[in-house]
């Protein structure tokens, strides 16, 4: 059971984003699988490079919005024209939709506040990252200058390996990885 | 990879690399204070306890300890409510708007930015709080029925819009503040050698490791959140103005307010912005990145900003004299000329004539200079807001009420107060936060670095 789970990968560090960005092009060329890579600073491109879906993040974002306009909406007509109605000022306030007007300041904050926050809070639980989290990069260089790609070596580590040195690579390393 | 003209200026100088980078803003974290921040620490934190004193004092007494009458019952507390609220602007519409608009510019300052946006939002909501006088009762406020009873708070009133807007715009701002520091949190955690430092970092920088996926994530989210900080951003000042615009009162019944307003407090923000940075730029050796040509083009914000207020204020004149009305006429001819004419001149001179010098770009490129004017335009736009609020009140319909207002020390000392605990929780930041967001900054190093818009000018990249 100890083993079943275990991986080879090979864990390759740069010193710069172009280098890094045209050894990913290179790598997956070859058919290797780039299992992951640690930078310290987003780098434009490399998510389509290594071949990764787009974010459906604004998705969420979106119905996160829907839903605080119609919780705003039900809020004001329960409160303001259902459960106890009250004559402010004149205000028509027959329907809901007569004394709307009034109510595009709160539909307006609430849609915002409901999408920021449930967005930031799908951010972190999507990451998985959460106060006094250990650390996820395996290298503390890699939020500083440096560069890392984790590579899957299960089949030709040896052609990885030369590879990896041919695209720049400075240094490298295998480790054993469990899911 | 993309290339910048050369005729844009460098946005970082020196020959830098990304570890210069990383090294230069972990500094102030990493070493001790100097015996120049102890001295404003301290400052800062007797302001602070002194404006706690008058807090309490008045929680304790009453807002009768204010120079408040039944004339002008709405004054110093309104008057730096908003002040407070518009200085916070800037962090907004630096980190918001000028994302939306790809101004790389804004990334060695937005950090600080939003800070001076969140500390001053803070200082601002303590107004509204303690004028409630049972601060206890706060809860009011909030959608849930009056008594506990059946009665709801009232959604037609622009107090309640503001009490959204600002809640909103608080907590909105913190977490987009929160999501961009996480990574340069995990930055001085990786650097990190004292334990206790490093476990500090741990826990704040929650587990960041800079994965491909996570970053696609996070430029998303940063953009969507972008997206709606700005009209956000936009809705806080347009509904603090409509807390006067939809009164009836000759002086604040005027449609113009919300854009006047929203101009207004990018004004005071950059402005506030520009008397803080020059400090911390100075201080932690930031010259380098936080240049001249961010401080000019903070200057032409000012200059455009501060000129569409005068234009506003023109209008609200001619508007006044146009509209026939007897009492809108008399509400502008006393704020002119009336008992308060010197908080107006003072209003007109800082704000409409002092960003007029930015036109040259020797004055707008001096350091002394742009430092002076900023405290200049600061104090113009809390004359500003001080001219609408209480030259509108103390003449009212009835003669025979007409009052003058001057405040009492408590008015002061609180303002003095949250001035202190702006500053208190400015220090403690620089010190231990990154102040210029790092990880962004690094994106456009190789685009707007010094060393590699020579490099690529010669053809060597």
């Amino acid at each position: 059971m100890a083993n079943t789970d275990q991986r080879l990968v090979i864990r390759a560090l740069y010193d710069d984003d172009d280098t890094i960005l045209s050894a990913v092009k290179s790598i997956r060329e070859k058919g290797h699988y780039i299992e992951e890579a640690y930078t310290p600073f987003p780098i434009h491109g490399l998510d389509k490079a290594m071949g990764l879906e787009p974010t459906r993040i604004s998705i969420a974002g979106f119905m996160y919005g829907l839903t605080g306009l119609s919780f705003a909406i039900w809020m004001t007509w329960y409160m303001m024209i259902h459960d106890w109605p009250m004559n402010i000022g004149g205000k028509p306030n027959e329907n809901w939709l007569q004394n709307m007007p009034a109510f595009v300041p709160i539909m307006f904050e609430l849609t915002v506040f409901f999408t920021a926050h449930l967005m930031v809070w799908t951010y972190w639980a999507i990451n998985g990252l959460y106060p006094g989290r250990k650390a996820m990069n395996p290298d503390p260089r890699t939020t500083d200058d440096k560069f890392m790609l984790e590579i899957s070596a299960d089949h030709d580590k040896d052609d990885l390996i030369s590879l990896l040195k041919e695209t720049g690579a400075i240094e490298l390393k295998e480790e054993q990885i469990e899911d | 990879m993309h290339y910048e003209s050369s005729i844009r200026e460098p946005l970082i100088l020196g020959d830098k690399s990304y570890h210069d980078i990383t090294v230069e803003v972990a500094k102030p974290i990493e070493t001790k204070a100097n015996k120049a921040w102890w001295f404003l620490f301290s400052l800062a934190l007797i302001m602070f306890m002194w404006g706690v004193g008058c807090i309490l004092y008045t929680i304790g007494t009453g807002i009768g300890t204010w120079g408040l009458n039944k004339t002008v019952n709405w004054a110093w507390d309104i008057t730096n409510f908003v002040w407070w609220v518009g200085i916070g602007h800037a962090g907004t519409l630096i980190s918001a708007i000028l994302l939306l608009f790809r101004q790389k510019w804004r990334m060695s300052i937005n950090r600080s930015a939003e800070a001076m946006t969140i500390f001053s939002v803070i200082q601002a909501a303590l107004f509204p709080g303690i004028h409630m006088g049972r601060l206890w009762m706060g809860y009011f406020v909030m959608p849930i029925p009056n008594q506990f009873g059946s009665l709801w708070v009232n959604f037609n009133s622009p107090l309640l819009w503001d009490v959204f807007a600002i809640s909103t715009y608080f907590s909105v701002s913190l977490v987009f503040w929160y999501v961009g520091l996480v990574p340069d949190f995990a930055m001085i955690r990786d650097r990190a050698i004292n334990p206790i430092q490093k476990h500090i970092y741990k826990i704040l920088s929650f587990g960041w490791g800079g994965k491909a996926k996570h970053w696609q994530r996070f430029e998303e989210l940063s953009l969507v959140l972008a997206g709606l900080a700005t009209p956000l951003v936009l809705s806080v000042h347009t509904i603090v103005s409509m807390d006067f615009a939809t009164s009836v009162i000759p002086g604040w019944h005027t449609t113009i307010f919300p854009p006047y307003f929203v101009a207004g407090a990018v004004f005071s923000g950059f402005a506030m912005v520009q008397t803080l940075l020059l400090v911390v730029r100075k201080v932690y050796k930031m010259e380098h990145y936080i240049t001249v040509s961010h401080v000019e083009m903070m200057n032409i914000i000012i200059m455009v900003t501060g000129s569409i207020v005068g234009v506003a204020y023109i209008t609200e004149l001619f508007i006044a004299w146009y509209s026939g009305v007897e009492f809108e006429q008399y509400a502008f001819l006393n704020r002119a000329t009336g008992p308060y004419w010197w908080a107006y001149l003072a209003m007109m001179t800082c704000n409409v004539v002092s960003p007029q010098f930015m036109w040259s770009k020797k004055l707008r490129t001096s350091l002394v200079f742009t430092f002076f004017i900023s405290i200049i335009v600061n104090i113009g736009m809390w004359f500003e807001r001080f001219v609408i609020i209480v030259t509108s009140l103390h003449r009212d319909y009835l003669p025979s009420s007409w009052a003058k207002f001057s405040p009492s020390f408590v008015d002061i000392g609180i303002f003095l107060g949250t001035i202190g605990f702006f500053f208190v929780l400015f220090l403690l930041y620089t010190r231990s936060f990154p102040v210029i967001a790092q990880a962004e900054l690094k994106t456009i190093l190789k685009s707007s670095g010094e060393n590699y818009k020579k490099l690529h000018d010669n053809g060597e990249h």
